[in-house]
């Protein structure tokens, strides 16, 4: 037997489970109208692949997933898209949003599904695109994308794969019933997870109050590695992380995933949609509803299309609106009020609650806290929820997190417990949202403030630079002024300043045209010493043919004639050259015997190798130096020109990092340097 | 149709502080009875005049705080108050007495601070010093017990309060006095010679401590409160007791059961150290809260200028309790013993 550890804290409301179990689960039927909101999972909206006026059948895509946090949604029933708009949709905060209307046709009428009977022939990685395409997001009440929950990283070892069969809230029967009608298909979506996640063991956990599930389970993990754990009935149980400490008796780091203490836990409702989803191939366009509560006169549980609306399926259990308040998704203790019964049920209802006024009565006014300590006794997080509430009241939100506010689950029971009706775990909700706002406020304004320092600081350099430009002008032109002055004292002509200037602009002229010929000559000396090689090969081959006696001994020749008369043409060509430029000849003297010109490169070569051999240390470093710092120069002209130009200030960042570590590499080139001349 | 909308739970559980109240009310009762008994109606007159006050002066705050009265009538604390100060004031106290210590307790501890859930300081207790602080004569004063004098009627209790100037009071030194006096007398002595004491405590104070004690059990049992800091306290003292007891010579403290059977040490233990409004909140908090007030109660009592000392003991760590409870926060599911996510 599994040991079963406790949880701290917890509560025991009034279960009010039997009303809806008396009648096996019935089917619903097809509506006329079926209302398919595009986001009924935890991450991002799926994307409409269909238009309004199209034909789809059951099972159909109708919107894709739009992310790896994100699920498909598929045609529940075969009909025409009458419509893509915004609806009324059952959320906490009564909004709409997009979703896709479905006109039935009443034929109910299947595309053809792609049915994988031997899963374990098939890779995981397909398997949990399988389960992905089919829409299956948790159905346990968060909604989050099962695919993305199974796709454990390698690196991390599950333990433990738990089912949740817990059902810890009160009216809900859902996934009751079906553990007692699908207990079969519940072992065989189990094992399917096993398959994929690889744990060493499967367990089930449910508890005591379920005792006909806990027999159907039983037999029908019969021979199969799927244990089945019974434990106390106790609100909330079935919370995951609070399931995770009584079958494994670990608790799941703050702010992390089962996954890091090697545990999966599943809903049993997803483990049918998984193995419905590979077995059958079937996406997921249907689920169990318990319609349950006072105002109803048949509470029992639904198989309902998904998108079929609360009053449908309200008037199918025989609802009395007069009875009823509110109307509530979910059960007593976690469920959200709806504003309008027609809103459509989705992926993640368990349950519709329609009780009457005196069977869940309004609240009664808070009274003052009188810190009694009740809310901290019943918190399964083990938090202290009087001081939270008094943290959340004063808006002290630091404290407040400092209290661990964001491990608070929001089961409602420190609300339950309380003697002074004070809506505790709505406080909480609040303060939580305000805090998250404050955060991505604080984000932003961050955001701003750096991106307002950057421009303000960029704004100062180039103003200084400006500044520093106009006043260099300035000294130019006074220093301009003060020459001309004291040219125009000592007579000089202006006319003849022109043309020196114009002398030295001629002589610049012909130094640049000096460095020009010195290219035009390596050029020829190269032609020159190519060529000669080429004729020194081919006299070779030709000699070599001759001794041979080869036939081809006359094409050689003619090689070698041709080859001996480029060389020629290339010597002239050469020496005109040099005859031009007598100034480049005295320069070069290589140039005076073209035909040593290859050894002289050669010579040099290896005397700079020789000179850099015979180079001290210091030298070197010297070297290095001189080449860190004319590359600092090239670099911070660079910064400047992008500055001038106003260039995006990722680039000058990015120059201004380049300038600042080859400052750094400078100045350790010099510290290098010094302590080469010190020793 | 319009849907109500609320948000989550839909549902709410048993308790309710008005019912808490009550239960802490009817706690009390077995140490009334006792008490009247051994003293006389005194006390009983004391409560009742309290009651009266407190319902009074809860309704003038709240309606200069404009208020809704019967909503907050209706949680009973004012009423808590009045009779935990009812028992706490000698018997036969004089009206004036017995308002004096109600204002301060209702108006100036409770209502000046933000009323019920918002007082730092436990009002009957803030109530008590005040009085025994101004009218020291009057506040250590206490009627003889049965057996060691004559018990007067309920109508000279009657008198006693309400026209004070012609009843003429018989006061005798309680044990606590008696043994903070003693500097010379073995303590199997002076009990010989004083009839104030009984066969564990004094005479009264022992049975009047058991039924208190009875009274906190039954609440235990009821879950109004914990068992942390009314235990922890009568551990520390029970210890402290057990370290000066000097085998009973002429400088003992007291034994530990003398100890846990005299004054107000179970009224204390259970009646007003438990007060959560003003104590520590979390478990391990009100360990400590309450284990310190068992040591304070202690050194006040055997070293200090006054005979009993819960009420200054429960005040001093009414100021400590924010302070406590800073350093003794419980580990949230998820983390390690030392804050933050493993």
């Amino acid at each position: 037997m599994r040991k079963i550890h406790d949880f701290h804290g917890g509560v025991h409301p009034p279960e009010n489970k039997h009303q809806s179990v008396r009648t096996a689960i019935a089917n619903a039927g097809v509506p006329e109208e079926l209302v398919l909101p595009l986001s009924q999972h935890i991450g991002a909206a799926a994307q409409p692949v269909v238009g309004v006026g199209d034909k789809v059948l059951k099972g159909q895509l109708l919107a894709a997933a739009t992310g790896f946090v994100s699920v498909p949604v598929h045609a529940p029933t075969s009909g025409t898209v009458s419509a893509i708009e915004d609806r009324l949709i059952a959320h906490p905060s009564g909004h709409s949003a997009p979703c896709i209307v479905l006109a039935s046709d009443g034929m109910d009428q299947w595309q053809d599904c792609v049915a994988t009977a031997d899963y374990r022939s098939v890779d995981r990685v397909a398997l949990l695109d399988q389960i992905r395409s089919a829409g299956v997001a948790g159905m346990g009440g968060a909604g989050f994308p099962t695919a993305v929950k199974l796709a454990v990283k390698p690196e991390k070892h599950i333990q433990t794969l738990i089912l949740n069969g817990t059902e810890c809230e009160p009216y809900i029967t859902a996934d009751d019933i079906i553990m007692r009608e699908r207990a079969s298909r519940i072992i065989e979506g189990a094992q399917i997870l096993a398959y994929l996640v690889e744990p060493d063991e499967i367990v089930i956990g449910i508890e005591d109050n379920k005792p006909e599930s806990i027999a159907a389970l039983q037999a029908a993990a019969q021979d199969t590695p799927v244990e089945i754990a019974v434990f106390p009935t106790k609100y909330p149980s079935g919370g995951e992380k609070q399931l995770i400490e009584i079958l494994t008796g670990k608790q799941v780091p703050s702010g992390g995933l089962p996954a890091d203490i090697g545990v999966v836990c599943q809903n049993v409702g997803s483990a049918i949609a998984v193995r419905d989803a590979i077995i059958e191939g079937k996406p997921l366009i249907s689920r169990v509803v318990t319609v349950t509560g006072d105002a109803v006169a048949e509470p029992q549980n639904f198989e309902a299309l998904i998108g079929t609306s609360m009053s449908y399926l309200l008037q199918k259990a025989g609802y009395q609106p007069e009875k009823n308040q509110r109307l509530i998704m979910g059960g007593p203790m976690m469920g959200f009020t709806v504003p309008d019964p027609n809103v459509p049920i989705v992926k993640t209802t368990n349950c519709i609650l329609a009780p009457a006024a005196t069977e869940l009565p309004a609240p009664p006014p808070a009274q003052p806290c009188i810190r009694c300590g009740m809310c901290a006794e019943v918190c399964p997080a083990s938090l202290l929820p009087q001081q939270l509430f008094w943290f959340a009241q004063g808006k002290e939100f630091e404290k407040a997190e400092q209290h661990n506010l964001f491990d608070c689950i929001e089961c409602g029971a420190c609300s339950y417990a309380c003697p002074s009706n004070i809506p505790l775990v709505q406080y909480y909700r609040a303060a939580k949202a305000e805090v998250i706002q404050m955060r991505e406020d604080a984000e932003k304004s961050e955001h701003s403030r750096l991106r307002f320092e950057a421009r303000q600081a960029r704004k100062e350099r180039e103003e200084a630079e400006k500044e520093a430009k106009r006043a260099a002008r300035k000294k130019a032109a006074q220093e301009k002024a003060r020459l001309a002055a004291e040219q125009g004292e000592a007579g000089e002509d202006p006319i003849q300043a022109a043309i020196e200037r114009a002398k030295a602009k001629k002589a610049a002229q012909v130094a640049g045209s000096g460095a020009e010929g010195g290219s035009e000559l390596e050029k020829l000396e190269k032609a020159v010493v190519t060529i000669r090689k080429r004729l020194e090969t081919a006299s070779a081959k030709f000699e070599a043919a001759k001794a041979e006696g080869a036939e081809h001994v006359d094409a050689l020749k003619l090689g070698v004639d041709k080859t001996s008369a480029k060389l020629a043409a290339a010597e002239k060509a050469l020496h005109d050259w040099q005859q031009a430029n007598p100034a480049a000849n005295s320069e070069l003297p290589s140039a005076a015997e073209p035909a040593d010109a290859a050894q002289a490169a050669i010579q040099k070569a290896m005397a700079a190798r020789a000179q850099d051999a015979a180079r001290s240390p210091q030298e070197k470093a010297q070297d290095n130096l001189q080449k860190l710092e004319s590359r600092l120069t090239k670099s911070e002209a660079r910064l400047q020109q992008s500055r001038a130009a106003n260039e995006e200030e990722k680039i000058i960042i990015a120059l201004e990092s380049t300038v600042e570590r080859l400052r750094e590499k400078v100045a350790a080139a010099k510290a290098e340097l010094q302590d080469k001349e010190t020793c | 149709m319009s849907l109500m909308r609320i948000t989550s739970p839909h549902t709410h559980g048993p308790a309710r502080t008005s019912k808490v109240m009550q239960q802490v009310l009817l706690a009390t009762l077995p140490g009334l009875l006792v008490l009247t008994h051994f003293f006389g109606f005194g006390t009983l007159v004391n409560v009742l005049w309290a009651a009266v006050l407190a319902i009074a002066f809860e309704a003038l705050a709240l309606t200069l705080r404009k208020r809704p009265l019967g909503f907050y009538l209706s949680d009973c604390s004012a009423l808590v108050t009045a009779v935990l100060l009812g028992i706490a004031l000698p018997p036969y106290s004089p009206w004036w007495l017995i308002a004096v210590g109600m204002a301060s307790a209702i108006l100036l501890a409770k209502h000046l601070y933000g009323g019920l859930g918002y007082n730092p300081f436990n009002p009957a207790m803030v109530g008590y010093v005040v009085l025994l602080i101004s009218f020291p004569v009057q506040m250590t004063s206490w009627a003889p017990p049965r057996g060691a004098g004559e018990l007067p009627g309920l109508l000279e209790a009657l008198q006693a309060c309400f026209v004070p100037a012609s009843y003429d009071a018989v006061t005798m030194a309680t044990p606590l006095d008696l043994l903070k006096q003693n500097n010379s007398l073995l303590v199997e002595d002076l009990w010989q010679a004083n009839p104030q004491f009984g066969r564990w405590g004094g005479v009264g104070w022992e049975w009047a401590n058991i039924a208190f004690l009875g009274g906190g059990l039954w609440l235990l049992y009821q879950r109004v409160f914990t068992w942390h800091a009314p235990v922890a306290m009568l551990a520390t003292l029970t210890v402290m007791a057990a370290l000066f007891y000097d085998g009973g010579s002429s400088a003992s403290g007291g034994s530990p059961l003398f100890h846990l059977l005299s004054g107000a040490t179970m009224f204390g233990a259970f009646f007003i150290v438990t007060d959560p409004v003003s104590s520590a909140v979390s478990v391990r908090g009100r360990l400590v809260y309450g284990a310190l007030i068992g040591v304070l109660i202690y050194l006040i009592r055997v070293f200090g200028n006054y005979p009993d000392a819960v009420a200054f003991a429960v005040l001093i760590m009414n100021l400590a309790a924010p302070f406590i409870d800073q350093y003794t926060q419980p580990r949230t599911y998820g983390h390690t013993r030392h804050g933050g996510g493993s």
